[in-house]
């Protein structure tokens, strides 16, 4: 099979030694197994995230995300924009969006990228896709399975899409109340799903984990125990900023709810990797605050 | 009293539902509304809402200009997209309670110490210094804006959190020296600086 080339956006979280830099590494790791080239977007800024609304307003948010499209479309000219944080993938889109919608939107905005030293055309034709879109839509399931060499054999798994990677844009063909396409990747790789997870897009409380803790984790609380609930191993998700919510405040939850929560929370990525012979290195699995053991038995296989 | 409010109650006097269509990200949706109730049932924090979305939507017909405006509800939102998916009459309530969130905060009737709000300016003010989120000095910021000992006492309690990112390297201290943006900080500022005017400009928020 040809190599498929995209034109990548990482995003903050993905850096090195930032918060899903663990996410970064699996995926690099998975692409390689299933032949996807990613083209990192030479000089990329930040997407403005969802909370970029209050001080960031409109135009400066949507020139943020257009000076990525921007330098796609010099750098990587007629490949696909890929992000894997939702958050990105959403604030890109978003503008993306508005852009095509109002003439005046787009001139102010190419006003702008003068001051950037973007004086570009802007076309805004690339289409703006999440990860798992190029996983379900592009690989297909078949594909996914295809380098498969450890199936992921009794562990279970809750599958946690979230918010943002599931509303509003969501994913082709599948529902926003119970999208299925999680569930099916670990079955794919071998796994099981609990397929009737109850908080699969409930909100983690996105950024006001940070500035409204107490009310986010009520919510994590619930997405945590619906799980356990229904006797997973692990948690998985699309999403960095899900995954960070859920994983590092179990221990404060433990504290003011008197619980004895301690449920990893794996990124889909690091199930391909390690379902398709990957270490726990390659996995990123050595960058879970509570280790994935069950994962990592099958990864040092 | 800011004196961009003085001159947004002067021009619209009476009529806010005009103001918030003029003003407001995707303002001009809100008299769409059917005042169903859906929204209201599907925000995560349902019940810390004073005015839910719906009866803020209906607030805003009912020319309850300061009550909405300085209400802690907008602030709430944690971007779900919930009640977009879910609205029979396809509202962009995400936005528009993004909108009224930022409209109220560049008026100064937003509430002062609303941890979202200043938690918002602190992060927006991290990413426009050099186009990249620095998340070390970000989560510093914020639990340092209360003063010393209050930092001191949430940095104490999140000390279980942090060791744990710094452990599996999930968050480098010394990006508080040094931290890679873009490669033309200066640039990016002036491009935000310039959207910033435009947008002000359009808007009729220039000062
Ligand atoms: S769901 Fe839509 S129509 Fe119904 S109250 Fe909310 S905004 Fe109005
Ligand atoms: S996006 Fe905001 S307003 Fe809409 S349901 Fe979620 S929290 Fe409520």
């Amino acid at each position: 099979m040809a190599k498929k080339q995209y034109s990548f956006y990482p995003g903050c979280t993905s850096e090195r030694k930032a918060s899903a830099a663990n996410y970064m590494v699996s995926v690099n790791a998975m692409c390689e197994k299933l032949n996807i080239k990613l083209n990192e977007i030479p000089d990329w800024n930040c997407c403005g995230a969802s909370i970029g609304y209050a001080e960031g307003g409109e135009l400066p948010r949507h020139v943020m995300n257009a000076r990525n499209i921007a330098l796609s479309e010099q750098h990587n000219p007629k490949q696909d924009i890929v992000a894997t944080c939702a958050a990105c993938w959403l604030g890109a889109k978003e503008s993306s969006e508005r852009l095509s919608a109002s003439e005046q939107l787009l001139a102010d905005t190419k006003e702008v990228l003068k001051e950037a030293g973007l004086d570009v055309q802007l076309k805004n034709e690339t289409p703006i896709r999440h990860m798992v879109e190029v996983l379900i839509e592009d690989i297909g399931y078949e594909g996914i399975k295809e380098p498969m060499a450890k199936p992921l054999e009794g562990i279970k798994f809750a599958g946690y899409v979230g918010c943002q990677t599931n509303r509003p844009f969501g994913v082709d063909g599948e529902s926003f109340e119970n999208p299925m396409y999680l569930d099916k990747m670990v079955e794919t790789v071998g796994g099981e799903a609990i397929t009737n997870y109850e908080r699969k897009v409930t909100c983690c409380g996105g950024a006001l984990a940070f500035s409204e803790p107490e009310k986010s984790q009520v919510q994590i609380k619930d997405i945590i125990e619906a799980a356990y609930d229904q006797g997973a191993d692990m948690i998985v998700t699309p999403c960095p900023v899900c995954q960070m919510n859920v994983e590092v405040y179990q221990g404060q939850i433990n504290k003011t709810y008197n619980t004895k929560f301690n449920i990893p929370v794996t990124y889909y990525s690091q199930l391909l990797t390690v379902a398709y012979g990957g270490d726990i290195k390659q996995a990123g699995l050595d960058g879970n605050i509570i280790r994935a053991k069950r994962l990592e038995e099958i990864a040092s296989k | 009293m800011n004196t961009l409010n003085t001159a947004m109650v002067e021009k619209y006097r009476n009529d806010f539902l005009k103001e918030v269509e003029e003003n407001v990200e995707e303002g001009h949706w809100v008299k769409m509304c059917m005042q169903c109730g859906v929204c209201s049932g599907s925000c995560p924090f349902g019940p810390d809402w004073e005015h839910p979305p719906q009866e803020i939507f209906m607030m805003i017909r009912a020319g309850k200009r300061d009550e909405v405006l300085a209400t802690e509800s907008m602030w709430m939102c944690t971007s779900c997209y919930n009640c977009i998916v879910r609205c029979p009459r396809e509202l962009p309530i995400t936005h528009i309670m993004h909108g009224l969130a930022n409209y109220a905060h560049r008026l100064g009737l937003a509430p002062k110490m609303n941890p979202t709000r200043r938690f918002a300016k602190i992060f927006w003010n991290n990413i426009a210094k050099t186009g990249r989120v620095n998340e070390m000095a970000l989560s510093l910021k914020l639990y340092f804006m209360d003063g010393f000992a209050s930092g001191v006492k949430k940095s104490l309690a999140m000390a279980g959190v942090g060791l744990g990112m710094l452990k599996t390297k999930r968050l480098n201290p010394f990006t508080l020296f040094r931290h890679k943006g873009v490669e033309k900080p200066k640039q990016l500022q002036a491009m935000l600086k310039k959207a910033k005017e435009i947008e002000d400009r359009r808007k009729g928020l220039a000062s």
